[in-house]
């Protein structure tokens, strides 16, 4: 990796440099001391940029790309098979944000999922992370175990879910029939479906933010555990006053990362369905993704369906602001 | 000036380091499409939903055919297939050499035809007298130069009950004397209370069924057309044939004979297996359904009666075509070409029962002399075969299938209990119209 020409000043330490100085290092030996000189502070000022340009050349061209050529899809009439047919300015936005009732339904369905699924989810991790954190028996087996269900594929967990939230032969709806309680349609109602839907999405990601909790715990300082408890603090308030607040930047994260999952939520109520589009009879459970797709696919109105993915586009960007201004609260509150 | 060299040329290295990031992920795709071996052996894949019976005749075209590996790919639920087919066309990859195309989707491929193959520059145009006239026309444009896909099955309808829960619950069990007892489908619904007083089973399988019979029906009875009129416009609200259809269904549902179970779900297959209910709507296709569905545990237990409760008329079918992204086309026209030949259609019949559109196929012997062992030898060739000349299927809309699927998901939500008859309605119009606005 190291370049053969002679220590040019400025460069204190090592580090891998690109080849093409060999070239210009053989030019730059007859040519004046001012030449090195620039050549270098050009390196050490565009290097950077160049060793992070692999990963933002292959985003402009898969990320940045399709975002903007999907901007431009939503302001036309466009449909799947025959492409692209008439210039339609923000039609599709203006009768998407004004007139849809279905869209305005699939974004409650959403947010009423998020809320239902990520609050428990964020509370059960904190509490595992906590205990995995302490000295328990067998405790690299626990760690190990709770990442479990997030290395498993979506497809499979909603599968087998699927099959337990079965209505007639759910493995579910068998035990709560032998407690003597009357079987729940799982398919049908907002109640029902939610729950179902948000035991799946709990289901995968506890584990993993149980880990990335217990990976911030671990850097906490001990001391600040063993002065509390000399003060007399018992462990559930050095839990919250010590573990909570230290947390403080890793929840942020996990909360957005989670609103991010949340407002795309897909594969879970789409297997949960059977594979349709519909999200259940009167669109209980039909998330704003899948309220996209139905429009691009069912319906194949492209254009249409990139005006919902802009719209989701929006509203991840404001929920994850809303994110920030209420951790941020939380923050100046304790 | 030396800033602006040193700028040019790191500009010119980021391009060149994407470039290399890009061509590595290129080729690393590229690899995977290479399937033609050296020997000049190429794969040709055919896609189908359901069970279009043609393993047989794959296995008949690789031995004739050396050289030539055929793939089915099957997908088991329509709702899925369609759409994903769509979605490969438009992507311009993923499809199959030969896909199978149903009759819901027809008028919106019609609409884009250049993605298809045109068969009439393959040889198909001498095959005109194999398929019966509308089965030839709907997949040929107006100007009749392009040839889209070959007919394959269509879909006469029939019922299909259990003969053995019928006898339990005292029932006529003899394929004529049931099909008289359900001449209309208030008679049905009649029958259906009397077997659910005697039996631990539902008596359909659900109301979303019936609707989709009746609405056929109807719409083939009056007018030729049901949720769109051949001109393409919306006329849920305003063709009587579809409130019928809604009402009667919702009857069924009214008088607690149906197991509420969706059709080709996990449920309903479980259903199946475990005789949740003892009648269904079988078009042709169905018979190959119930089937592989119901298992060879049942076998015997089911029976088919000709009569369908209000009258004849057609549900489904499909033709084959050749995507225009298939690499090897002229292969993939000539499989087509052989899977839709008379004799195609008869071996297709005998695997899955699929009701040959060949008319030659469906005056040959062995179709109408078929019976089939798993329906308790029920003569279905005969069954099918003799109304299969005379029908005529209904015109149906690009957006037909999510605008059905609308209005049977209301019909779904009243039986759950979560809307009564007339806020279904009106929820159905609503949706209806939204899904094809």
């Amino acid at each position: 990796m190291r370049t053969t020409g002679p220590p040019t000043p400025g460069e204190t330490h090592e580090r891998p440099r690109p080849s093409h100085r060999t070239r210009t290092s053989s030019k730059a030996r007859d040519g004046s001391a001012g030449w090195r000189v620039r050549l270098t502070k050009a390196d050490m000022r565009y290097s950077p940029y160049l060793y992070v340009a692999p990963f933002f050349v292959l985003f402009a061209i898969f990320g940045l790309f399709p975002v903007i050529y999907t901007l431009w899809i939503s302001l036309h009439d466009w449909t799947l098979l025959g492409g692209q047919e008439a210039f339609v300015g923000l039609d599709n936005y203006a009768y998407l944000l004004f007139e849809d009732t279905r869209f305005y339904n699939a974004l409650f369905n959403t947010l009423g999922m998020f809320v239902l699924a990520t609050v428990p989810q964020l509370l059960i991790a904190l509490l595992l992370a906590d205990l995995l954190n302490r000295r328990i028996r067998f405790r690299g087996f626990f760690r190990v175990s709770v990442i479990f269900p997030y290395v498993t594929s979506v497809a499979a967990t909603a599968l087998v879910f699927g099959q337990l939230f079965g209505r007639d032969y759910g493995l579910i709806n068998y035990v709560i029939e032998l407690v003597g309680l009357p079987p729940v349609n799982w398919q049908s109602g907002r109640l029902a479906s939610w729950s179902a839907v948000s035991i799946m999405v709990d289901w995968r990601w506890i584990g993993y933010n149980t880990l990335i909790y217990l990976a911030a715990m671990q850097a906490i300082p001990k001391d600040l555990y063993e002065a509390a408890a000399i003060d007399g603090a018992s462990r559930m308030r050095q839990f919250w006053q010590i573990t909570i607040p230290m947390l403080q930047p890793t929840i942020l994260f996990t909360v957005i990362i989670s609103t991010i999952g949340g407002m795309q939520l897909f594969t879970e109520p789409v297997m949960f369905g059977g594979g349709d589009y519909d999200g259940g009879s009167q669109a209980e459970f039909q998330t704003i993704a899948m309220y996209m797709f139905s429009e691009a696919f069912g319906r194949q109105d492209y254009g249409y369906g990139s005006a919902v993915a802009w719209i989701i586009f929006v509203v991840i960007i404001l929920f994850s602001l809303i994110n920030v201004l209420f951790v941020q609260r939380i923050r100046s509150a304790v | 000036m030396m800033a602006t060299i040193g700028r040019r040329r790191a500009r010119t290295i980021a391009l060149a380091a994407g470039l290399a990031g890009v061509l590595a992920a290129v080729t690393a795709c590229g690899g995977g499409a290479g399937e033609e071996g050296e020997s000049g052996e190429i794969t040709l894949v055919v896609e189908t939903f359901g069970n279009f019976g043609y393993d047989a005749l794959i296995q008949q075209y690789m031995e004739e055919n050396p050289g030539i590996t055929v793939e089915e790919r099957n997908t088991q639920r329509l709702e899925d297939y369609g759409p994903q087919l769509l979605q490969n066309l438009a992507a311009g990859s993923g499809a199959g050499d030969v896909v199978a195309i149903e009759e819901g989707q027809i008028e919106q491929i019609m609409a884009a035809n250049e993605q298809f193959v045109n068969l009439l520059d393959h040889g198909a145009g001498e095959l005109q007298g194999n398929f019966l006239s509308w089965k030839w026309e709907r997949a040929l444009t107006q100007e009749g130069d392009y040839l889209v896909g070959l007919g394959t099955d269509m879909g006469g309808l029939a019922m299909c009950y259990r003969a053995d829960l019928f006898e339990a619950a005292g029932l006529p069990t003899d394929r004529e004397e049931v099909g008289e007892q359900w001449a209309t489908w208030d008679d049905f619904i009649a029958m259906g209370e009397e077997f659910v007083e005697n039996s631990d089973a539902a008596f359909v399988d659900n109301t979303t069924i019936p609707y989709s019979t009746i609405v056929n029906q109807l719409g083939g009875q009056q007018g030729g057309y049901t949720h769109f009129d051949p001109s393409g416009e919306l006329v849920v609200e305003t063709n009587p044939v579809i409130r019928q259809a809604f009402d009667q269904a919702v009857a069924i549902g009214e008088a607690g004979i149906s197991a509420n179970l969706e059709e080709f779900t996990e449920d309903w297959t479980a259903g199946l297996q475990q005789s949740a209910f003892a009648v269904t709507t079988c078009p042709a296709w169905m018979l190959g359904q119930i089937q592989d569905g119901a298992g060879e545990d049942l076998a015997g237990s089911w029976d088919v009666a000709a009569t369908v409760p209000g009258g004849g008329g057609n549900w489904g079918g499909s033709w084959l075509g050749v995507p225009a992204q298939s690499e090897h086309p002229e292969e993939a026209a000539a499989l087509a070409q052989f899977l839709t030949s008379p004799e195609g259609h008869i071996s297709a019949f005998q695997e899955a029962n699929t009701l040959p559109t060949s008319p030659e196929a469906l005056q040959s012997p062995e179709v109408l002399e078929y019976t089939n062992e798993y329906f308790s030898d029920a003569p279905v060739g005969e069954i099918y075969g003799t109304t299969a000349l005379e029908l005529e299927p209904v015109y149906l809309g690009t957006l037909e299938v999510p605008v059905r699927t609308a209005i049977q998901n209301q019909l779904r939500a009243v039986e759950n209990g979560d809307l009564t008859p007339d806020e279904a309605w009106e929820q159905a119009v609503a949706e209806a119209e939204a899904e094809a606005r």
